[in-house]
C-alpha cells in the first residue's frame, strides 16, 4: 500500500525491539469482545487509476458551473480565482503544516494570518480580526454569544435580511442557553423595522448587507439606536468582493463584523469548507472567539509573530472559554489572503465595480420578461426577482436547469412556510458572467414560465 | 558599496535560502494589478442607495511576480509533514495523499454550488452518502451526522444530539457532564455551549479513568460522560465496557471523544464498547491536510437512540435518486436539534477522506492503524531506558514521557523541544496531557518509515544524554538557533497585542535599522 | 501600616479604616509567571467571601481571584490596565488589585496571618 513505508521485515524486526511476539500483543488492552480478528468486510486497497475513475464517475454526474450559465448566490458565489492562488496553496509547508503552535517553525503561517487579520480589518472597517472561523453562518452565531458576553444581556434580534442558514445556525446554538433570539420574517422588500424593537433588554441586532434579498442600507441610523440602548449591532457581509465598492460596516457603527469569506479564493466547492470573517472593536478583542496572530520580536529583537491572547481559548479557559473552537479554516484564510493580495486595491475596486455593473445589466435584461420585477431598488451583485403571480419560482429553476442553464435559488428553499416567497427568485451576477450567459438566461426563463 | 557592514552577518540580513521577508502592506505601490480585469461597463445610475464607499479602502498593490515570490518565501519558513517527522502527539501529522488532493479539485466535484438543483448534484451527493457509509461501517453505529466542520464540532453536535434526546424525554434536567481531567479543552468547552456543567473525573495512576471515581459521580442529573478512547495519554480505556454499563444503567449517555480513532480503525468497531456518539476528525484519521490549522471536518456517529435528533442537513435515498433533507418538515418524523453550519458540511474534506479511504480499503485501513500503534510502541521501547515514561505496558498510538529525565538538569520540557527543532524535527507534544508533569507526548504515524524513526530514536537520545551531562542547560535555553526566528517573546505580545499592520507602526527597534 | 491576612488560595487583603486592599501573593505571581493581563471588578460590585472577583492571566493561563472577604468594590487598580507586570514587580504592595469596603471584619479573624501563611506555602513546596 503506497501510503504506508514498512517492509514486513520491518515490522519483525521492529516487533523484536519491542520485545513482543505479534502486533495483537500491542492491542492486549482492548477488551476480547470488541476486537476484530480479521479486516471488515468491505471494498479492499485500490490504486490511483482506481480511485480516479471512480471520482470521474461521481463527478460526470453534476452539472459543474463552469459548463452552464450560472447565476447562483445567496451566500455563496462564483468568483474567478487567479491561477497563482491555487499553485501557491497546495505548497507543502502551507498544505501540511499545523496549527502554528511553534513559532520557530511557523513563521510563514503567522505571518499570513498577520497579513490576513489586517486585511479583514481593513476590508470591514474595523480595527481587529481574528484568523477565522468554520464559515459565515458559525461566525454569526458566535457574535450573538459575544455580544451577549460582552453586553451581559440575553435577547439577540435577528433581521428578516440576514442569510436563512446564518438565522438557524444562532438559533440552534442558543437553543439550550440562557440566550433568547427575536426572529424577523425573512424580508424580501427590506421593509423591516429594526429600530422600534431594540430595548433595555437587548444584546445585539444581527442584519447583513447587503441583505439577503440583494437590498443595502445605511446601517447608521441602526447603530445609533443600538448604541442608545446599550446594544451592540453586529453586520454579516456574504460576499466580501461588495466591500469594494459598498461603504463598509465600521463605517456605519457595526460592532462586530461577520462574513463569509469563501468568495476569494476558496472557490464554490458545494458550500464547504468555507471561511468564518470576524471583526470587531479593540476595546472587545478580549471577548472575541477564535485564534488570533500578534506580532512580537524574537531574542534577537527581530519582528515576529505569535498565536497571542489564548487565554481567551478552549485549550486554556476550558468550560470558560469564548468559544470551543479549534481546528478553524486556516488554508482557506491563506487562499483568501492571497486571491486579495494580487487584486489589491485597485483590483478588488474594479471586481466590484464589474460585479455590480453586470447585476444592472441583467436588471435591464430581465425587464423583458412580462410580470417580471427585481424587488428592491438597491443592491450589489444579487436581487430577489419576483416572476409574476402564479409562478412557482421551484418549477422554473427546475426546468432551467434541463436546459443546462443555473438560473438562481427559489427563495421557498429557505422558507418554504412563506407562501409569498413562492414566486421570488434570487439571482446573482458576478464578473464571472457574459452577456451571452445573461441572454441565454432570460431566453431560458421567458421559455419555462 | 555600503558604506557600512556588519563584521559578522550578511548585509541584508538574509541567510542563504533564509530570506527575511516584509509584509504585503509594506511592498505594494498604487496603481499594480496582479490581475487583469476588464473595464467595467459604465452605469448611469448605480444601484447602492447612496452607500457607496468614500476614499481608499487601504490595501496594498502588488503584481503577481510579487505575490508569488513572497508566498514562497512565507512557505519557506513552516515546517510540514512534506519537510520532515512531525510527531506531534494528539495531532496526527502523517502523510498527505495527493490523490487526494487532485479528486478534490476535480470541476465535477469543486465547481459546484450548495444551491444548485439536487438533480444536478447526484454525485456530489454520492460522495457525502457514500464517505457517511464507510464511516458507519467502521464504527458500527447506524447513523451519522455529516455537517460537523472540525472536531470541537463534531463534540457540539453529539452533546446536542444527547440534550435533544433527554429533552424530548422529560429529562432535561440532565445537566452534568463527567469529563476527565486529561481531556481535551474542547470537551468542557463544548459541554458549556449546551448549557451543561462539567465535572471533573480523576485519573488512576495506570493513565485511565478512575472507574470507581466515575461510578460515584454518576447520578440522575448526569447527562453523559465524555471519554477518549484511546485516551489523551495514548493508552486504551481497557475498562470501557464496563464504563460504559454503569453510565447507561444511570440513564446517561456515552460520548466519545474520537479524536484517537486512528489507533483503532479497522481493528475495533466503537459500537461494541457502548459508545453512543463520537466524532470523527477526518483531518486526522483518514489523511486530510491540516493546512496551517484547518479547514477539518468532524462528521459524528449516533446510536440509534440520538440518531433522529441529528441537525439538518442530511442525505436520503429517495425514488428520483439521492435527496438532502434541508427542513424539519422533509425529514420525515425525525426530530433534528437544529443547524450547525451553513450548507452541506465540508464537502472538500469529505472529497479527500473518501479518496483516501477508497485507496486504503478496509485491508489497508487495519493496517494503518496497526502500523501507528507499532510505530509508538517502537519509539517507547527505544527511549524508554534514557526519557521517563510515564505510564507501564504497551501505548496505542502515542507514547507519553514526563520530564523526571530532565530533573536537576536545569534544561525544561520546552527547551528540549527547542533544541529537537534544531535538529530538524517538529517537536512533539508538549505539556499535554495535563495530568503528567512536563509532559512529551510522541505520535510517529503509520507514514513513518523504521528509517526515519531510528534516525530520530538517535537524535532523541543524544539530546537526552546532553541534557544529563549537567553542561549545556545554557545551550538549550538559547536554542533554537537555526530558525528563521528563534524564541519569541509571548509576553510582550500579550501586555501590548499587535493585531495587525498600521501605517508606520509595526517597525521594531531592529527591523527598523 | 495594617497588617496583611492570606487565604489558602494565595490572595491576601489588607485593612485600613474598613477597607480592605485585594491582591494575590509573591508566592502566587511567582507560580503563574509574567502576568499579561488583569481583568478587575468594576467599583460598586458587591462580593462575597469566596466568590470570583477578578481573573489573572499570564501567557498559558487564567486563574480566578477569590475575594478573600465580603464587601463592595470601591476602587480597582487602574495602573493594571497599562502595565499587568506590576503584579510579578510587587505582588504585595503596588500590584493590588481592588479595593473593598468590608461588609464583614469578623472575616479576618479566621484568616492566615503572615507566620501562618508562610508556613502554609512551605509545606506546599
Amino acid at each position: 500500500m503506497r501510503y504506508l513505508p514498512h517492509t514486513d521485515a520491518d515490522r519483525r524486526h521492529m516487533l523484536r525491539a519491542i520485545g513482543v511476539a505479534d502486533v495483537d500483543a500491542l492491542f492486549r488492552d482492548v477488551p476480547d469482545s470488541a476486537r476484530l480478528d480479521k479486516p471488515l468486510d468491505l471494498p479492499r486497497h485500490q490504486g490511483e487509476m482506481e480511485v480516479e475513475r471512480a471520482f470521474a464517475r461521481m463527478a460526470m454526474k453534476n452539472l459543474s458551473a463552469g459548463c452552464a450559465p450560472f447565476f447562483i448566490g445567496a451566500g455563496v458565489y462564483r468568483h474567478h480565482i487567479p491561477a497563482a492562488v491555487d499553485q501557491l496553496l497546495t505548497r507543502g509547508e502551507f498544505l501540511t503544516s499545523y496549527t502554528p503552535y511553534q513559532p520557530e517553525v511557523s513563521q510563514g503561517t503567522l505571518q499570513y494570518l498577520f497579513e490576513f487579520q489586517t486585511q479583514v480589518a481593513i476590508l470591514t472597517g474595523m480595527d481587529v480580526a481574528n484568523a477565522s472561523m468554520y464559515d459565515g453562518a458559525t461566525a454569526c452565531a458566535e457574535a450573538a454569544v459575544m455580544a451577549c458576553r460582552v453586553t451581559k444581556r440575553r435577547k439577540v434580534i435577528l433581521s428578516g435580511s440576514l442569510h436563512p442558514h446564518y438565522r438557524s445556525t444562532t438559533e440552534t446554538a442558543l437553543q439550550y442557553t440562557d440566550m433568547k433570539t427575536d426572529l424577523l420574517a425573512p424580508d424580501p422588500m427590506g421593509m423591516e423595522d429594526l429600530i422600534g424593537r431594540v430595548d433595555s433588554q437587548t444584546a445585539c441586532v444581527i442584519v447583513q448587507n447587503p441583505g439577503f434579498f440583494g437590498g443595502i442600507k445605511d446601517l447608521t441610523p441602526l447603530a445609533d439606536a443600538c448604541h442608545a440602548d446599550g446594544a451592540l449591532l453586529v453586520v454579516a457581509v456574504a460576499d466580501p468582493v461588495s466591500l469594494g465598492l459598498v461603504a463598509p460596516p465600521g463605517a456605519m457603527g457595526a460592532d462586530i463584523v461577520v462574513g463569509e469569506g469563501q468568495s476569494l479564493g476558496v472557490g464554490l466547492g458545494f458550500g464547504g469548507p468555507g471561511l468564518g470573517l470576524f471583526a470587531t472593536r479593540d476595546r472587545y478583542v478580549r471577548q472575541m472567539p477564535g485564534r488570533l496572530a500578534g506580532q512580537t520580536a524574537d531574542i534577537d529583537g527581530k519582528r515576529g509573530y505569535v498565536l497571542t491572547l489564548s487565554t481567551r481559548e478552549q485549550h486554556i479557559r476550558r468550560e470558560k472559554a469564548t468559544s470551543n473552537i479549534c481546528t478553524n479554516s486556516g488554508l482557506c484564510a491563506l487562499a483568501f489572503t492571497m486571491h486579495l493580495t494580487l487584486l489589491g486595491e485597485t483590483g478588488l475596486t474594479r471586481l466590484a465595480e464589474i460585479n455590480h455593473a453586470n447585476a444592472v445589466r441583467l436588471e435591464q435584461k430581465l425587464r423583458r420578461i412580462k410580470g417580471a420585477r427585481v424587488l428592491q431598488r438597491s443592491y450589489f451583485n444579487e436581487f430577489a426577482l419576483y416572476l409574476g403571480d402564479e409562478v412557482d419560482a421551484a418549477v422554473v429553476v427546475d426546468r432551467l436547469a434541463d436546459k443546462g442553464v443555473l438560473g438562481g435559488v427559489p427563495a421557498a428553499r429557505f422558507y418554504p412556510d412563506y407562501e409569498e416567497l413562492v414566486p421570488v427568485l434570487i439571482l446573482a451576477a458576478t464578473e464571472t458572467n457574459s452577456e451571452s450567459d445573461m441572454d441565454a438566461l432570460v431566453a431560458a426563463i421567458e421559455e419555462c414560465l | 558599496m555600503p558604506e557600512s557592514f556588519p563584521i559578522s552577518g550578511t548585509i541584508s540580513g538574509n541567510r542563504a535560502l533564509q530570506i527575511e521577508e516584509p509584509l504585503i502592506f509594506e511592498l505594494g505601490s498604487d496603481g499594480r494589478l496582479g490581475v487583469d480585469l476588464p473595464d467595467p461597463a459604465p452605469v448611469d445610475e448605480d444601484r447602492l442607495a447612496g452607500c457607496r464607499r468614500q476614499g481608499r479602502i487601504g490595501l496594498p498593490d502588488l503584481s503577481e511576480p510579487q505575490v508569488v515570490r513572497h508566498y514562497t518565501r512565507l512557505s519557506q519558513k513552516n515546517y510540514g509533514i512534506d519537510t520532515g517527522f512531525y510527531p506531534l502527539g494528539s495531532c496526527t501529522m502523517k502523510h498527505n495523499p495527493r490523490l487526494s488532493e487532485k479528486m478534490a479539485r476535480l470541476p465535477g466535484l469543486a465547481d459546484l454550488h450548495p444551491f444548485q438543483p439536487q438533480k444536478t448534484v447526484q454525485g456530489a451527493l454520492e460522495v457525502i452518502d457514500s464517505l457517511a457509509g464507510w464511516l458507519k461501517d467502521l464504527t458500527g453505529m447506524p447513523a451519522v451526522a455529516m455537517s460537523p466542520a472540525a472536531g470541537a464540532h463534531g463534540e457540539w453536535c453529539g452533546l446536542m444530539a444527547i440534550r435533544a434526546y433527554h429533552e424530548d424525554h422529560g429529562q432535561g434536567h440532565r445537566r452534568r457532564v463527567l469529563v476527565p481531567e486529561s481531556a481535551h479543552g474542547t470537551n468542557p468547552a463544548s459541554a458549556a455551549m449546551c448549557g451543561f456543567t462539567v465535572d471533573p473525573i480523576p485519573a488512576r495512576d495506570n493513565g485511565r479513568v478512575d472507574v470507581d471515581a466515575l461510578k460515584a459521580k454518576l447520578g440522575d442529573d448526569v447527562a453523559c460522560i465524555m471519554v477518549t478512547n484511546p485516551n489523551t495519554c495514548g493508552l486504551f480505556e481497557d475498562e470501557i465496557i464496563e464504563i460504559a454499563r454503569a453510565t447507561h444503567a444511570a440513564g446517561a449517555f456515552f460520548y466519545c471523544d474520537g479524536a484517537n480513532f486512528n489507533a483503532i480503525v479497522g481493528r475495533v468497531r466503537v459500537a461494541d464498547l457502548g459508545v453512543d456518539t463520537m466524532h470523527i476528525n477526518l483531518h486526522k484519521t483518514f489523511s486530510t491536510p491540516h493546512g496551517g490549522g484547518g479547514p477539518g471536518a468532524g462528521p459524528t456517529v449516533l446510536s440509534d437512540k440520538l440518531a433522529p435528533y441529528a441537525p439538518l442537513p442530511f442525505v436520503v435515498h429517495g425514488e428520483g435518486g439521492l435527496r438532502l433533507v434541508e427542513h424539519v418538515a422533509e425529514a420525515g418524523g425525525a426530530k433534528p436539534f437544529g443547524r450547525m453550519k451553513g450548507y452541506h458540511g465540508q464537502f472538500g474534506v469529505f472529497v479527500r477522506a473518501l479518496a483516501y479511504i477508497m485507496s486504503m480499503g478496509s485491508d489497508g485501513l487495519r493496517q494503518a492503524s496497526t502500523d501507528a500503534v507499532l510505530n509508538a510502541n517502537y519509539l517507547l521501547a527505544r527511549l524508554s531506558d534514557v526519557l521517563t515514561p510515564s505510564f507501564d505496558g504497551p501505548c496505542m498510538h502515542e507514547c507519553l514521557f514526563d520530564d523526571r529525565f530532565l530533573k536537576d538538569t536545569g534544561v525544561t520540557t520546552l527547551d528540549f523541544a527547542k533544541a529537537m527543532i534544531d535538529e530538524g524535527y517538529h517537536p512533539m507534544t508538549m505539556y499535554f496531557p495535563l495530568v503528567v508533569h512536563g509532559a512529551l507526548l510522541m505520535e510517529p504515524t503509520e507514514t513513518e518509515s523504521k528509517e526515519t524513526l531510528d534516525a530520530f530514536v538517535e537524535v532523541v537520545r543524544g539530546l537526552a544524554f546532553k541534557a544529563r551531562s549537567g553542561a549545556a542547560a545554557d545551550d538549550f535555553k538559547s536554542a533554537p538557533r537555526y530558525t528563521p526566528r528563534r524564541r519569541l517573546d509571548e509576553t510582550l505580545a500579550a501586555r501590548t497585542p499587535v493585531l495587525r499592520w498600521k501605517p508606520g507602526a509595526n517597525a521594531t527597534a531592529q527591523a527598523a535599522e | 501600616m495594617s497588617e496583611m491576612r492570606f487565604t489558602k488560595d494565595h490572595e491576601w487583603v489588607r485593612v485600613e479604616g474598613g477597607v480592605g486592599a485585594v491582591g494575590i501573593t509573591e508566592y502566587a505571581q511567582h507560580a503563574l509567571g509574567d502576568v499579561v493581563f488583569v481583568d478587575l471588578p468594576a467599583a460598586g460590585k458587591v462580593l462575597a467571601q469566596g466568590g470570583e472577583a477578578a481573573v489573572v492571566e499570564s501567557v498559558k493561563a487564567a486563574s480566578e481571584v477569590y475575594s478573600p472577604v465580603s464587601g463592595t468594590v470601591t476602587e480597582a487598580n487602574a495602573a493594571l490596565e497599562d502595565r499587568p507586570g506590576l503584579v510579578n514587580e510587587a505582588a504585595e504592595s503596588d500590584g493590588w488589585f481592588f479595593k473593598l469596603t468590608l461588609s464583614d471584619p469578623g472575616e479576618l479573624a479566621d484568616m492566615m496571618d503572615r507566620a501562618a501563611y508562610d508556613a502554609y506555602v512551605k509545606d506546599l513546596d
